[in-house]
């Protein structure tokens, strides 16, 4: 690991430390109510695409603080789950919760948003014809509505945030660079600041680490290490060394349901997991990368 | 402090662009008022029609500016904003025809200047408050979207057509005498609708600096280029298309109320779906989404087009496809686009 890296690495820790709470990192205000229970409640899922069920009776139950990593073949659902949750695909059937109190079925996508869901795409999406500091100043926590926004100005509060974000993300020296000019990684990681910036209560990952170096992958791992405890993570990834590196329950998905769920160590001895990853031409093994 | 560094102070004006745009501007108006003031006989002098057509294309480069708001910025591509420049046109129109004989009763309240005003830009709002509502809530976008603005500037010149609407039918409001007690004829309100037009343009050019460069001018540009992304940072993004649409139509309107008392008449053609195309023409040309360039471009190709109508009439429809094929070939930034980078060549090898 390079020596920027280590130093960036540091100051990540330094950033996160458990034993303190930046406030800025704390999820913003949120009316989520999980006194009585889960942070994500799902609870029968179904949906179906042209007749094609993408998912199958699906059931997730996600605590608050957790972090949850969830793998499984390719056309598993794992997209279509997050797309469930997140307001942009309804399902035929089921129940999806957030807290005790929030329907996200009657909700959308902005609602959520701001009810505390944060998501990042699988293919990393940022605005490329802004710059990184535009990027995240648009992530902020705020109030969204269009006249606060025509006169919102950028205060010292929200201008070290940024500042701090970007340090974490390795996106300094790139500030007033436009997005679309940097690097697949550093795009990914710009898109995980943006999370970062909105400050939500649930995060829904999915696959941060395609595309990324090495030292850029142990730097994600180290990040939803610690931002779990805080917030709620899930993490969707094919990379099972990565999986292995910040897992401690697993759900694996499969054709549209939920396959097996525990330690790493139990669902990659589970037969039926072996079976799906060795019996079908997925190439990638769930024990590699141990 | 200097001027310049005064207006580089000012946050609106601390682009280069801007700057130059608005010094032009200015300068452009006051050279046209002061060689209109030279004696007659003078070289120089220019007669009221070119200061009349001067004021037109001003009405033209404000339309321009409200397109490029929402096509730039946003990326919808209106091809119905004539719609909303022919109903500021049409309530102006009534306000004057008022002044003489409303074609209907209840065209008299029109007859007041205030009411008139308000109509110029409510009427467009209010059309584009319902269309846009309903369009954007449904999550209408792209050539959908285009489709259906074709198809609702020609309902409206259907309707405009029809006599029962008592709007003058195909005719449409003509034979004006005066506006605010002041006869249209006279030289003096030539010269006042001129600078009335370009005061608008600069005032729309700033107010729509001032939007897009606000964070909303950020958010439009995000839903350019990701829509879905911008949903799930929690921005509602068909409130934030809704308003950003109304204003174009607004300012759409105000350039349709100057433009009527400077041509004399305002007819169901300014609602044909062509007009509206070739809007959308002039602001691909300048280059979208830096405004000055909707301003240049609906200057230089309605300048081409009084050139061109005059010496053969039948080439300028083919000239002007050709001039869209080639920029969207060759341009696809337009002038504006061109003139960036001929600046960053010359700074990198400077
Ligand atoms: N909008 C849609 N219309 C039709 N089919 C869809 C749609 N969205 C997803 N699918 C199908 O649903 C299935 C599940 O897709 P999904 O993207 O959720 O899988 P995934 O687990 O994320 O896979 P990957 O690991 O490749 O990202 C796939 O077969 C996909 O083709
Ligand atoms: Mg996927």
């Amino acid at each position: 690991m390079s020596m920027m890296d280590s130093q960036r690495m540091q100051r990540l820790r330094e950033f996160a430390r458990p034993d303190r709470v930046f406030d800025f990192m704390a999820p913003a205000e949120s009316p989520v109510d999980v006194r009585h229970g889960p942070i994500l409640y799902l609870e029968d899922v179904s949906v179906s695409f042209d007749g094609f069920k993408a998912i199958d009776n699906l059931n997730l139950t996600i605590d608050d603080g957790e972090l949850r990593c969830i793998i499984g073949p390719n056309g598993a659902g794992k997209t279509t789950m997050m797309d469930i949750i997140t307001g942009k695909t309804r399902p035929d059937r089921g129940q999806a919760w957030f807290g005790s109190r929030h329907n996200l079925l009657q909700m959308d996508e902005p609602q959520i948003a701001n009810l505390g869901i944060g998501r990042k795409f699988q293919k990393p999406t940022v605005f490329e014809a802004l710059s990184v500091n535009a990027n995240l100043e648009l992530a902020m926590a705020g109030d969204r509505r269009v006249w606060k926004t025509l006169l919102a100005r950028l205060d010292h509060e929200g201008r070290e945030r940024i500042d701090e974000v970007m340090e974490i993300i390795g996106l300094s020296g790139e500030r007033d660079r436009l997005a679309g000019v940097l690097s697949h990684g550093q795009k990914q990681w710009l898109e995980i600041g943006m999370l970062l910036m909105q400050r939500p209560r649930l995060l829904l990952v999915d696959e941060p680490v395609a595309g990324m170096t090495e030292p850029e992958m142990h730097r994600t791992a180290e990040l939803m290490t610690r931002l779990a405890g805080q917030q709620s993570v899930v993490v969707v990834e094919h990379d099972m060394g990565f999986v292995r590196s910040i897992a401690r329950t697993v759900t694996v998905l499969h054709q549209g349901s939920v396959l097996a769920e525990g330690s790493m160590d139990e669902v990659a001895n589970d037969p039926k997991v072996i079976d799906v990853y060795l019996g079908g031409d997925e190439s990638s093994d769930v024990r590699e990368g141990t | 402090m200097s001027l310049a560094t005064m207006f580089k102070r000012n946050s609106l004006l601390d682009e280069r662009s801007t700057w130059i745009t608005s010094v032009v501007l200015i300068v452009g108006m006051l050279a046209v008022v002061v060689l209109h003031a030279l004696p007659t006989d003078h070289a120089w002098h220019l007669n009221g029609s070119v200061v009349s057509l001067l004021g037109k294309y001003l009405t033209y480069m404000l339309l321009a500016l409200a397109v490029d708001l929402i096509w730039g910025y946003l990326g919808i591509l209106s091809l119905g904003h004539g719609a909303f420049f022919a109903l500021g046109g049409y309530a102006m129109g009534l306000y004057l025809t008022a002044q003489q004989a409303p074609l209907a009763p209840w065209q008299a309240v029109m007859a007041h200047f205030p009411v008139a005003a308000l109509a110029v830009i409510l009427a467009p709002g209010l059309l584009a408050l319902v269309f846009g509502w309903l369009a954007f809530r449904s999550r209408v976008t792209g050539v959908y979207f285009s489709i259906i603005t074709q198809a609702l500037t020609f309902a409206l010149m259907l309707a405009f057509n029809r006599n029962e609407m008592a709007m003058g039918g195909s005719t449409g409001l003509t034979r004006f005498d005066e506006l605010l007690g002041f006869a249209l004829a006279g030289e003096g309100m030539t010269v006042a609708l001129f600078v009335a037009s370009g005061v608008a343009v600069l005032l729309a050019f700033w107010g729509c600096k001032a939007v897009t460069r606000s964070r909303l001018g950020r958010v439009c540009m995000a839903t350019r280029d990701a829509e879905a992304r911008v949903r799930f940072i929690g921005y509602r993004v068909e409130h934030v298309k809704l308003a950003v649409f109304v204003l174009s139509a607004m300012i759409a309107g105000v350039a349709g109320a100057l433009y009527v008392p400077q041509v004399g008449i305002i007819n169901p053609s300014t609602f044909a779906p062509l007009f509206s195309i070739e809007v959308v023409v002039w602001v691909a040309l300048g280059g979208r989404a830096t405004l000055y360039g909707a301003l240049l471009g609906a200057l230089v190709v309605n300048y081409l087009k009084t050139v061109l109508t005059g010496v053969m009439p039948d080439a300028w429809l083919f000239l002007l496809g050709g001039l869209f094929v080639v920029v969207t070939m060759f341009l696809p930034q337009g002038v504006a686009g061109l003139m960036a980078h001929l600046r960053r060549r010359r700074e990198v090898t400077a």
